[in-house]
């Protein structure tokens, strides 16, 4: 095979995936706005995602907000403004990492589950009896997944930030012995609900794109347990590119177009 | 002359480059039981597919007492498949239900039943039927491959559907399970009144049960007819694969 034909065989396999996740992207959205509402599998799913995964979430936003507050002071001590130490944190938290750092964690601690779960029922012909019994997996297994991660990926999102916030408190005032009335009153001051919006906006956000993107891969997942793996990887993969391209665009969003 | 409930008229189906059904043809009479063999490979769990409507054929079309499925739209798909069970070559029950809700699954989405006493005496009767009383309660990994298959066709009949697809019922079932499986088929065909199509290996046993027997080889059907034209066809491949199949029986005596 020549050069140009595999560009050309390349291209238009690129085309065909992409049209494809188009056409379940479409999909998804136009069965989350028929009801009936699968109520109790959205609060298994919201358990399984959003319950069990807090203190995983809490742990790594709360060493973030030490580590981030370790750094801020050391370096604002040169110019004597450690106290704005804990806006820095405060605003970091609430617009970035917080729901980043969150979405990273349940890309990887659900959203690979989610592949898995979805995949192996393919390669095992369940999704198959699914559609011979005149239900629609899309319907059943990922419009109540998605609906679970759009209320949880916000509310961790929400805990991220008061952890990761009192992680950078706890190292600035208690190791790095800044003074704790300054450094709230200037986090108080400084810091905008709207900088704890934005962050709350990114994670529903980023909780539909990786739940679609994970929930995809297994549904598409062939060939057997290898197969499988390669979707889990290529599932946790994208969704983690993903989130990140998604927070430059939000982020140029806000700030452009609503002065946020 | 018995009504033609399905009508497969040259169904094409390709993956890829590779071409498994190349103009498939096949009656199916309504109430009678319709037994497809075949190599391993030929498409025959295909062409199932694509009766039931999770499969679309390449070319071609399938009718269903005279409406073609390949030109209707997803919600006249849905419909259709209420008057359709399968029962999967590995049952493909839903791993983390009990067997008591894969039972309920197309009860409760396909009829729309939520009494749960209703749904309970239903599972209890259809268990009765495929003689496995009282495990509803048991989840799919604490079954045996018998068990499993007979829960499956538990649930593919629960909605008492007018045809029920059976893709390699017997296969990896020991004889006396095999044997039981049989005669699970002909109770729906004789006793529920049910249409059925059968793919099996177990070319010694169907001919004692099946009404009509259709080869599939190479991507079309080669053969079509009762047990006893099969018997004296001087097709060559399907006289391979009877004489074959009762050599097997000889010397496993």
């Amino acid at each position: 095979m020549g050069f140009f034909e595999k560009i050309g065989l390349y291209l238009i396999k690129l085309f065909n995936n992409v049209k494809d996740f188009a056409v379940f992207l479409w999909e998804c959205c136009r069965w989350m706005f028929i009801p009936p509402y699968r109520f109790g599998q959205i609060a298994d799913h919201t358990e399984r995602i959003g319950l069990q995964s807090i203190m995983i979430v809490a742990i790594s936003t709360f060493t973030t907000g030490m580590i981030l507050a370790l750094q801020l002071v050391n370096i604002m001590r040169i110019f004597r403004a450690e106290i704005y130490a804990g806006a820095a944190v405060a605003m970091a938290m609430s617009r970035e990492l917080a729901p980043v750092i969150t979405a990273f964690v349940l890309v990887a601690k659900n959203g690979s589950s989610m592949t898995a779960e979805i995949g192996s029922m393919k390669v095992t012909e369940q999704i198959d009896a699914m559609e011979t019994m005149a239900v629609s997996p899309l319907r059943y297994l990922v419009v109540p997944r998605i609906f679970a991660s759009i209320f949880t990926f916000p509310a961790l999102t929400a805990i991220a930030n008061v952890v990761g916030v009192y992680g950078g408190y706890f190292i600035s005032t208690k190791i790095m012995q800044v003074n704790a009335e300054a450094y709230l009153h200037m986090m108080y001051f400084l810091v905008d609900p709207d900088d704890i919006w934005t962050g709350l906006v990114k994670a529903v956000v980023f909780g539909f794109l990786v739940t679609v993107i994970c929930c995809y891969h297994g549904l598409r997942t062939s060939g057997g347990a290898k197969g499988l793996g390669r979707r889990t990887t290529a599932a946790v993969v994208q969704s983690t590119i993903t989130v990140l391209i998604a927070d430059y665009f939000l982020t140029y969003f806000f700030i452009n177009f609503c002065g946020m | 002359m018995d009504n033609e409930i399905i009508k497969v008229c040259g169904v094409w189906k390709s993956f890829g480059t590779h071409e498994v059904l190349r103009g498939v043809d096949l009656s199916v009479p309504e109430g009678r039981i319709t037994t497809i063999i075949g190599k391993s490979g030929t498409g025959k769990s295909v062409l199932l597919k694509n009766i039931i409507g999770i499969l679309k054929p390449d070319r071609g079309e399938i009718f269903f007492e005279g409406r073609d499925l390949t030109k209707m739209k997803n919600q006249e798909l849905l419909e259709l498949r209420r008057s359709m069970g399968y029962l999967f070559q590995d049952a493909a029950l839903f791993d983390f239900m009990s067997v008591e809700e894969n039972i309920c699954f197309p009860l409760v989405e396909q009829l729309g039943l939520r009494d749960g006493g209703e749904l309970r005496r239903r599972v209890a009767r259809l268990l009765e039927l495929v003689e496995l009383p009282g495990i509803e309660k048991k989840y799919p990994s604490e079954l045996s491959g018998g068990m499993r298959k007979r829960v499956g066709l538990a649930r593919a009949i629960a909605v008492e559907p007018r045809i029920v697809l059976f893709d390699e019922p017997t296969t990896g079932l020991d004889p006396i399970l095999a044997e039981s499986i049989d005669q699970l088929i002909i109770r729906v065909n004789r006793e529920l009144g049910m249409t059925c199509i059968v793919i099996s290996h177990d070319i010694a046993s169907i001919f004692s049960f099946t009404d009509r027997l259709a080869l599939l080889y190479d991507g079309v059907i080669e053969f079509d007819g009762t047990p006893e034209e099969a018997k004296r066809s001087d097709h060559e491949i399907l006289r391979q694969f009877i004489s074959n199949s009762f050599r097997q029986i000889d010397s496993e005596r």
